[in-house]
């Protein structure tokens, strides 16, 4: 604020003199010009009227001629006097407004209030860069879990969106550059609160930009960077950035995953999925002949997962040699049938569109569909704003990459854990996943299943650290027993249990639990607050144990312990 | 030659000189202080204080502040002889006359803090 303030000062010098000039010289001319009182006596204003008569002529108000009525040579300067100081005001008010209405003085203003409201933040905050397509995914996702984002884009109309988006709660955002490092700074990179860096930027090189930026100014920031090319992933480990998500190798091998075992997938899917969102549906993608129209860096990394799962797939590319398309490749855009037809999209069991033109792949789509109506479809949506169609053209998937980013960038972000038991999963085969598959469907229905993790801290389960620490065992199945009635059960799965370096996947109920554990659930929304009631109460904790209400109050617990003597 | 450099400098000395002219005479004799010198050293000292706002070196906001006391100090002294002579009609006694001089002297110390630390800036520039 002090730098808005200089600003606007410094620029009102040349007004300001002018204002106090003709102030000084009209009251000057109205002391030294002889007047004379109403009997005709001689008489000469003094200052005090002087500044009176000028306060009140100047903003044209006018309250007449006192204390005595003009004189003649009075009255013609005032007529000059009046001219003068009404210019001056006019003159200071009109550079006042053209000042503030000023597009390099509203950014200075803009700048300052962003740093103000950063300054101010006292919670955990993501600095998001880049407000695009992706971007503004990742920050309605965050806001949603209640997790404060602060917005940097070098597009003005993108911030001038973001402010009226609707968010659940108040997001600053700035319009800058953000690969200049003083615009991270002013973000927050800094701050004792910023608790990572989401680089979502257009381009990989603004991102890169980003990452050393961050990574020199302020290592210990963890750092969420997208990547579009693989070569920038590799450029991006090389500095240790911590999470790099390239959005179309990880649908490929989420793809791929369901190739494998739709019963991963679906565990996947449900739980990394964003609320407000279609719960995915059961994903079973045939084996046997893919048509892959377009070898762009989506197509590439399809055909590179789907060969690693033995599934053959057939390249439709209007421009072999420029992509570097394999052997074989039809020589079309795919939105035509002889192309398809050359394909072999008669005995073929899926396509995938995966052009980077949005009409383009849904032409691809139904004109194959004509072709062969058993046809498994997948395309790739470019636009957010093309959802509308994309949903009518009824496909069995839709890669939508900010879709893709928004559900891994929150994954790493609100359930870190996640990421483990995921990777943990891998190594399970498909009659597990079914298992697991039947187990969450029979908590959750049709909803989408939450996931959250309960560190056992002294701040997040108070309780619990208490009654281990007082000797008592405290199992797995007591968190999960509902503090309201203790016959029932909190619906909830717990998925991992994380000690001392140890993971436990899928642990038993009676699993005796230690200070430091991390667990990781799964279940209906609701069931983390009831969790956490147990956790932070202790007489819901005693309730859930023992089964006894435990009195609360030095009153109650001294009147309790009488009746406990008197029993014994 | 820097024609800003001149007229700032030349409304500061200005600023002091007036306020001196002011000031100069028996402390509590109404008839060895004009009015008309306590006038045009309160409207120099504003413009002055004006000329300095917005700047961010630390001489600049230096001036500035002996400015504003020097504003101050004369401030409340013409509000002092406005009230004596027209709103409690108590005319200008030795001993209102002798306050109006002393806080006319306090702004006088401020306006020479202010010259100093011109000539500070001037020398240590070197330009």
């Amino acid at each position: 604020m002090p730098e808005v303030i200089f600003l606007l000062l410094r620029r009102m010098r040349a007004p300001l003199v002018t204002l106090i000039s003709a102030y000084a010289v009209a009251m000057l001319g109205l002391v030294l010009i002889p007047g004379e009182t109403a009997d005709g006596e001689p008489w000469r204003m003094d200052f005090f009227h002087a500044f009176y008569v000028v306060t009140y002529t100047a903003p044209t108000i006018g309250f007449g001629e006192i204390p005595h009525p003009f004189t003649g040579a009075q009255r013609l300067w005032m007529m000059f006097a009046i001219y003068g100081l009404v210019f001056a005001w006019l003159y200071a008010i009109g550079m006042l407004l053209s000042i503030l209405q000023d597009p390099a003085f509203r950014r200075v203003v803009d700048l300052s209030r962003f740093r103000r409201s950063v300054r101010r933040l006292s919670e955990p905050f993501y600095i998001v860069c880049g407000y695009g397509e992706n971007g503004s995914l990742v920050v309605r996702a965050l806001a949603d879990e209640g997790i404060r984002p602060v917005v940097v884009d070098s597009d003005a109309e993108r911030i001038e969106a973001l402010k009226v988006e609707g968010l659940t709660m108040e997001v600053p955002g700035l319009n800058a550059d953000a690969d200049d490092p003083q615009v991270l700074i002013d973000a927050g990179l800094n701050h004792p609160d910023c608790a990572g860096v989401i680089a979502v930027s257009r381009t990989d090189e603004a991102n890169l930009s980003i990452a050393v930026a961050s990574k020199l100014l302020a290592p210990q920031v963890p750092l969420i960077c997208r990547a579009r090319h693989r070569d920038t992933e590799a450029n991006m480990a090389s500095f240790g950035t911590e999470h790099i998500i390239n959005p179309f190798d990880t649908f490929a091998e989420r793809f791929a995953m369901a190739v494998r075992s739709p019963g991963m997938y679906l565990i996947y899917a449900w739980l990394t999925g964003i609320e407000h969102q279609p719960v995915a549906r059961p994903l079973v993608p045939p084996r046997g002949k893919w048509i892959l129209c377009g070898y762009g860096r989506f197509g590439k990394a399809m055909r590179e997962r789907l060969a690693e799962e033995g599934v053959d797939t057939v390249v439709v590319e209007a421009e072999p040699e420029g992509t570097g398309a394999p052997e074989g490749t039809v020589v079309g855009r795919g939105t035509e049938a002889e192309t398809l037809q050359e394909a072999g999209i008669e005995d073929a069991v899926g396509i995938l569109a995966g052009t980077d033109s949005d009409p383009n792949n849904l032409s691809i789509i139904l004109t194959a569909r004509e072709l062969n109506p058993n046809l498994f479809t997948v395309a790739r949506q470019s636009l957010g704003r093309n959802q509308a169609i994309f949903e009518a053209a009824d496909l069995d998937l839709v890669l939508d990459a900010g879709t893709v980013l928004t559900r891994e960038v929150l994954g790493l972000i609100t359930t870190p854990l996640m990421e483990r038991f995921l990777q943990l999963t891998l190594s399970q085969d498909d009659a597990w996943a079914n298992v697991l598959v039947s187990r969450i469907t029979a908590l959750v229905g049709d909803e989408l299943p939450h996931t959250w993790s309960l560190p056992l801290g002294v701040k997040s389960a108070p309780a619990i650290i208490d009654y281990l620490q007082a000797g008592h065992p405290f199992q797995l199945g007591d968190l999960l027993t509902d503090p309201r009635d203790r016959n029932e059960w909190v619906p909830a799965l717990p998925l991992l249990v994380h000690r001392e370096g140890a993971y436990h996947l899928l642990p038993a109920m009676d699993m005796a639990l230690q200070p430091a554990d991390r667990i990781l659930f799964c279940g209906r929304s609701g069931a983390a607050h009831h969790m956490a009631w147990t956790a932070c109460d202790h007489g819901a904790l005693s309730y859930v144990t023992t089964g006894d209400d435990r009195p609360e109050g030095w009153l109650w617990e001294w009147l309790a312990r009488r009746g406990r003597g008197a029993q014994a | 030659m820097n024609l800003e450099k001149t007229i700032f400098a030349f409304v500061i000395v200005l600023a002091m000189t007036v306020n001196f002219g002011f000031f100069y005479g028996e402390v509590a004799n109404p008839d060895h202080h004009n009015v008309y010198e306590l006038y045009g050293a309160l409207v120099v000292s504003l413009i002055a204080t004006v000329m300095k706002l917005g700047e961010r070196t630390q001489i600049g906001a230096l001036l500035l502040a002996t400015s504003l006391v020097a504003d101050v100090q004369l401030i409340i002294a013409v509000l002092v002889w406005g009230t004596v002579a027209y709103v409690t009609d108590t005319g200008l006694t030795t001993h209102t006359m002798a306050a109006i001089v002393s806080l006319s002297g306090g702004a006088l110390l401020a306006n020479v803090v202010s010259v100093v630390l011109l000539v500070a800036e001037t020398i240590m520039g070197r330009r």
